[in-house]
């Protein structure tokens, strides 16, 4: 067991599955000498050198394209758009072309590439860096989705992304890649994609979330104890396909349920957990579902980050609102 | 005045220049470039001249079909036949395709079974249920997206090591607009990946002339910015098409990375079957023009003088193939009805929860 940050799980996931499968390839902007703007590949272009880890010409679209193609060729590329701001420059090769391809050829051929991206609010990023932009992918089937919040979730999510044959989409929130550590076992393990996980079990309310959002919903719950609310904390990992059963089954031991996402309010994955809900366990709800989120404007302003973004407090006020129905 | 400091107007000619247009057949069937000559032996002549008169059937009974609303989305070929079946006729087996949806013919000749082709036109999947050792993927219906994947597949070929194979892909006179073309284009010259780009320039993009495209003066030179060799060629010749498409992947197995070509050319026809009119933007002078320079008029003439072509070997050509055609339609009929319930199946290798339900959902109902 080592101590890692999330970006450390991530190399270190990178960096095993590499030495075990010679077809997978890295590359995207500045990911080789430089290891990308955050490291997360740090040290592997030294390592496997630049035919496996290579910095692609600045065009997030080609970047799309070649991986596309090289998955057809048998490789299992893993790209990197070096911000998940600038996918809409590529989403044509991930939504239009890499999800569409197993459908499209009657499942005879199928497109294991993985699409990593550091995203998410509250470091001070320029514009079109930090937008929680996860809904649009969850919303194009063919795609998988994923969303660490932990480094232990980090680096056995990956290794599984990087070995399922399908598409995934890999959303790396940068709040976390360096603001707490973790055990993370050194050999290689796998998380499985498409379940979620009981971040902390508690019998009153259920908090759904992800990613970031799990930090500050551990963070009120750990409040919410000292008021005698006794929360339970889902941590959905995958945001497509979604897990159900596992929130289901919670909802139906705490009666009471409330959703969390840093992503604005219309649409997304938030409403489509609510509405699987209420279709699946309306009977055993007390209180109507609590949704928090940011507000439907564009990610804002630096500076205004931090009061547009959803905290513990929001989270905190809602649960008691739930609760307390 | 102070001399400035560049001749703008010398250098917009030198770029020019340096894009002269390759032509070895001109348009009455004559030799006026015998030094690029291919070397084609006269059975390989004939198989290429078939395989336009083959492409030219196929263009007429599509057309045909469709007007019975026995074809879907169909894109006409009439007047590309020498600068897609010239080309293809460089290529081999082993060699990977990512056409454009103008580029059935080829596609057809790289192995697709004609009545797959149709059934791709119909919208059936089994169109795209491509046989084992057909290399290509289907039609791109995005304009230009053809050019980053088939860097890709480029690049992927360099890596493991494929000595002879290239990947070759088409787009046309609009699609050479797309930042795509250019990002694959540019892509592949950095990673000296063995990929032929073609830019078939037709004239026109549905309605837009090629002159409200670029103010290029070849889309050849497009390739100079990335960095890799463009050649402007005649399209409606089928031996100058051959030689430079022949040249091009040579170059490119030698491990010298990529190749542009633009093909002069031109589409006789509308820009699909779906209701387009070209006489709504086209002079009756363009269509006289370029059916003068017909690629199987001078084609013909070539095979004819040298004796190896006759009127009678024509029509039974164009018989066969009718027959071949009427065929494979009826093949396509015989196709089974879709089922949602395979398509939720072959959205994933692994369905999640949500689509494990509608697969169940979607069962019950078709087995009703």
């Amino acid at each position: 067991m080592a101590n890692l940050t999330m970006i450390q799980a991530i190399t270190e996931a990178l960096d095993q599955e590499m030495a075990r499968d010679e077809k997978v390839l890295i590359f995207g902007e500045d990911v080789g000498k430089n290891g990308g703007v955050f490291r997360a590949t740090q040290g592997l272009f030294d390592k496997y050198g630049e035919d496996r880890v290579s910095d692609t010409p600045l065009a997030e679209s080609g970047i799309g394209g070649m991986a596309f193609g090289l998955a057809v060729q048998g490789f299992r590329p893993v790209m990197e758009i070096q911000f998940f701001g600038f996918v809409f420059e590529v989403m044509d090769s991930i939504v239009g072309q890499m999800a569409r391809t197993s459908y499209r050829m009657g499942g005879k051929l199928n497109l294991p590439a993985v699409v990593r991206s550091p995203f998410g609010g509250g470091v001070h990023t320029p514009e079109m860096h930090a937008d929680s932009l996860e809904g649009l992918m969850a919303q194009s089937p063919g795609l998988k989705v994923v969303i660490p919040s932990n480094p232990y979730d980090a680096k056995g999510l990956l290794t599984s992304a990087i070995r399922d044959e399908d598409p995934v989409v890999f959303l790396e929130h940068m709040k976390l890649y360096r603001s707490f550590r973790d055990e993370v076992p050194e050999e290689q393990y796998t998380v499985p994609l498409g379940k979620a996980a009981v971040a902390k079990e508690g019998s009153d309310v259920t908090v759904v979330a992800y990613g970031y959002m799990v930090r500050e919903a551990l963070k009120a719950a750990e409040q919410l104890e000292k008021d005698n609310v006794s929360v339970e904390v889902l941590d959905l990992r995958t945001v497509s396909p979604i897990d159900y059963e596992t929130v289901v089954k919670s909802v139906e031991k705490t009666g009471r349920m409330v959703m969390v996402q840093e992503a604005q309010r219309m649409a997304g994955v938030g409403n489509t957990v609510i509405s699987e809900v209420s279709q699946r366990a309306i009977l055993s709800l007390e209180a109507p579902i609590g949704f928090v989120t940011a507000p439907d404007t564009v990610y804002p302003f630096g500076q205004a980050e931090n009061t547009w973004l959803p905290n513990a407090k929001d989270i905190t006020d809602s649960i008691k609102e739930t609760v307390e129905f | 005045m102070a001399k400035q400091p560049v001749d703008y107007e010398a250098l917009l000619s030198s770029i020019e220049a340096s894009f002269p247009m390759v032509q070895i057949l001109d348009k009455d069937g004559s030799i006026v470039n015998k030094d690029i000559m291919p070397d084609l032996s006269d059975d390989e002549l004939v198989e290429l001249m078939k395989r336009m008169v083959w492409s030219r059937v196929l263009h007429d009974r599509s057309m045909a079909l469709a007007r019975q609303g026995r074809l879907g989305f169909y894109a006409p070929t009439m007047g590309q036949e020498a600068s897609q079946l010239a080309s293809h006729f460089a290529f081999k087996k082993q060699d990977w395709f990512y056409p454009g949806y103008r580029d059935v013919p080829q596609l057809i000749q790289h192995g697709l079974p004609v009545s797959q082709a149709f059934l791709w036109s119909r919208g059936h999947v089994e169109g795209n249920n491509y046989p084992e050792d057909l290399h290509a993927i289907p039609p791109q219906i995005i304009i230009g997206a053809q050019f980053i994947q088939a860097m890709g597949n480029a690049v992927g070929q360099k890596m493991a090591g494929k000595e002879d194979e290239v990947t070759f892909t088409y787009t046309g006179d609009g699609g050479s607009s797309q930042g795509d073309v250019y990002e694959g284009m540019n892509f592949a010259g950095r990673y000296k990946a063995p990929v032929i780009f073609f830019i078939q320039n037709n004239g026109y993009a549905i309605s837009t002339p090629r002159e409200k495209q670029s103010a290029a003066m070849t889309l050849a030179q497009k390739a100079a910015a990335a960095g890799i060799p463009g050649i402007q060629v005649d399209g409606m010749d089928p031996l100058a098409v051959y030689a430079v498409t022949k040249q091009a992947r040579d170059w490119a197995v030698a491990g010298n990375g990529p190749v542009l070509i633009e093909t002069i050319t031109s589409r006789f026809g509308p820009h699909s079957t779906s209701g387009d009119d070209p006489t709504r933007y086209r002079e009756q002078e363009s269509f006289d023009y370029w059916e003068q320079r017909d690629p199987l008029i001078r084609f013909r003439k070539f095979l004819e003088d040298k004796g190896l072509w006759t009127k009678e070997q024509e029509e039974e050509l164009i018989e066969q193939t009718k027959e071949e055609i009427k065929q494979a339609a009826k093949e396509a009929d015989q196709a089974p009805k879709m089922k949602i319930s395979d398509f939720l199946k072959n959205m994933y290798q692994e369905p999640g929860q949500n689509i494990t339900e509608q697969i169940e959902k979607y069962e019950a109902k078709e087995s009703k």
